[in-house]
């Protein structure tokens, strides 16, 4: 188990090398300096210089060899080195630290997106068991062909048909704010709507993949009632490639909703990051991807090693 | 490959039917663009008729206008244009790449893989719809933007498919054989191994095309998309304005255009894997 934990954790540096290089060609060799952007077109060169200067735009890309600062004074190693130290540069939209930006949206984004996903996985899971027993029948079909309308209808409709339609229309609920419990609740069930026929699709896939397998047979030989089959074993089983599936979403969970968020008014991440991309707010920008990849790096590395612990399959195989 | 169009079914001949209509009316659309560009006057979708703003269809303008007094149902056309524009030119950035890197690690293995495996799990790690906006938003606005967006974070669904694929016949007879009678690698992946996995293709491209129309629109939607012309998000962020007056006419026919569209590539996709590909059966998207 420990060989394997140090292995996985070894893995994590190439990964999270190219991450930084990654986010780094996009944002600063690619975009370059956003002073034009900020600053308007009528800027005068002083004052770009001026702003390059002060959020180190103008140093060397990868190393520095131009002047007599330390080689590291570049601009790729002093973003490898502020992230080390918790220090993700400062936001020109807002004029202050961005990580103190970041740490005001967490929590609006969490209480929207955690209800979405505990919400949506508990729902599309009981239609998928649905499915499974009934499967090749009328009521699996009807699910699998609402499903696949579900995922058809584009999220943007969605969102402008709740909040247009339940809000306005009907007056059920608050069409814009965020002020108490009940303001989420259009929000979370537009969410867990959106993400429905994928989610059903995909368990629905995970169950049946097991339904046919001998021990099946033999539970259903022993006496056991169908549903004690599903819950019990084949539920059990499928659990593997559910849960992977829905672990993949926690990353996002932190960086938010960017639809809903602006949508209804909530304060998170998504809303943040959405404002920041109008305004040309690189360094927000970059600070949510950067730690949004990060976060999916880290999440993965406690799958796998939540796996390798349950399953020893997994640790001595490969 | 072959004989695709014979196992297909009811539903999905009707499928292609309907990307079919839908494909003339881009070109349609196209062929009125170029025109209209090629001899610099305002193109018909563009022209703005302030005395006739949000009138209801009728027979003059079976969709209705828009608050300029354009005319909904040209502009859905100029849509449609710009839809087949995303979904065919993201394809030919991501389904090539993927495809490539695809081929290189599964066949080559080693090093090789383990660089292509790296380079996936780089690019799959990055926050899938915030770093499609930040590629367009460092691009620049605009449709190129948006060709890179969901192009190059796109292919790694591509290269992990065909990567598999791959691995599973670089060991068969035909592969085998080849490599007895000296062909080149590139020989052996392109003319051997690539036809042998060309279903996969198909089957990416069906499922890529009508997300990647999706995000257009989602992208189009939040302004930093295509700007200045008709795209469907344009076209919603703009009904939504007077939606709440009773304007009805855009915002419906245009979130119908969509959902049609994707919904039809959705059901040819999943016909396309029952066909193809019968141990995928209804796996995710």
């Amino acid at each position: 188990m420990l060989r394997y934990a140090a292995r996985r954790l070894l893995e994590l540096i190439p990964t999270t090398f190219g991450i930084l290089v990654l986010t780094f060609i996009l944002f600063h060799v690619v975009g370059g300096s956003p002073a034009e952007v900020i600053l308007g077109k009528n800027a005068t060169k002083e004052s770009i210089a001026a702003f390059n200067h002060k959020y180190g735009y103008d140093r060397p890309l990868l190393v520095n060899f131009r002047d007599e600062r330390p080689f590291w004074d570049s601009q790729f190693l002093n973003f490898v080195r502020q992230l080390a130290r918790g220090d993700l540069g400062m936001s020109t939209e807002y004029d202050e630290p961005v990580a103190d930006v970041l740490k005001r949206g967490v929590g609006p984004s969490l209480s929207l997106t955690v209800p979405i996903l505990v919400m949506g996985t508990l729902v599309a899971l009981s239609l998928a068991l649905f499915c499974a027993a009934f499967r090749g029948r009328a009521p699996d079909r009807a699910v699998l062909v609402m499903s696949t309308v579900l995922m058809s209808v584009n999220y943007v409709v969605w969102v402008l048909a709740g909040q247009f339609v339940l809000a306005y229309r009907c007056g059920l609920f608050p069409i814009w704010g965020y002020e108490n419990a009940f303001y989420l609740v259009l929000p979370v069930g537009i969410g867990v709507f959106s993400s429905l026929g994928v989610d059903v699709r995909f368990f629905r896939t995970a169950i049946l993949d097991e339904i046919y397998k001998p021990y099946v047979r033999t539970a259903r030989a022993k006496g056991l009632s169908g549903a004690a089959v599903l819950v019990r074993h084949v539920l059990r089983n499928a659990l593997i490639p559910i849960v992977t599936y829905v672990s993949l979403a926690i990353p996002y969970l932190f960086t938010g909703s960017l639809m809903l968020e602006s949508f209804f008014g909530i304060p998170g991440l998504g809303n943040v990051s959405l404002n920041a991309i109008h305004s040309a707010d690189m360094a927000v920008v970059r600070a949510v991807v950067v730690l949004g990849a990060l976060l999916y790096q880290g999440v993965n590395l406690a799958t796998d090693l939540a796996y390798a612990w349950l399953d020893p399959r997994v640790r001595l195989g490969t | 490959m072959k004989g695709v169009w014979k196992r297909l079914g009811l539903g999905g001949r009707l499928c292609l039917a309907v990307i079919a209509a839908y494909f003339a009316l881009a070109v349609f659309g196209e062929v009125q663009y170029r025109v209209a560009h090629a001899r610099d006057v305002t193109p018909a979708y563009n022209v703005v008729h302030e005395d006739a703003r949000y009138q209801p269809p009728s027979w003059a303008h079976p969709m209705g206008t828009d608050n300029l007094g354009r005319d909904v149902a040209l502009r859905l056309v100029q849509g449609s244009r710009i839809a087949f524009h995303v979904g065919i030119m993201t394809s030919l950035i991501a389904i090539p790449l993927g495809v490539l890197l695809g081929l290189l690690g599964g066949y080559f293995g080693g090093k090789v893989d383990s660089f292509v495996v790296w380079l996936c799990a780089t690019v799959a790690s990055m926050p899938g719809l915030l770093f499609i906006l930040a590629i367009s938003m460092v691009v620049g606005q605009g449709l190129l933007g948006i060709y890179l967006g969901i192009g190059l974070t796109t292919w790694v669904g591509v290269c992990r498919t065909i990567r598999a694929e791959v691995m599973k016949h670089k060991d068969r007879a035909y592969v085998q054989a080849a490599r007895v009678l000296g062909y080149s690698h590139a020989r052996i992946m392109f003319r051997h191994l690539l036809p042998n996995v060309a279903h996969m293709i198909l089957i990416q491209f069906s499922i890529r095309f009508p997300s990647a129309v999706s995000t257009e629109v989602f992208i189009s939607f939040l302004g930093i998309g295509v700007q200045g012309e008709p795209s469907w998000g344009v076209m919603i962020n703009n009904a939504r304005l007077r939606l709440w007056q009773g304007v009805w006419w855009e915002m419906t026919f245009v979130t119908a255009a969509i959902f049609v569209l994707v919904l039809v590539f959705n059901h040819l996709a999943d016909e396309l894997r029952d066909i193809l590909d019968p141990a995928l059966r209804n796996e995710s998207r």
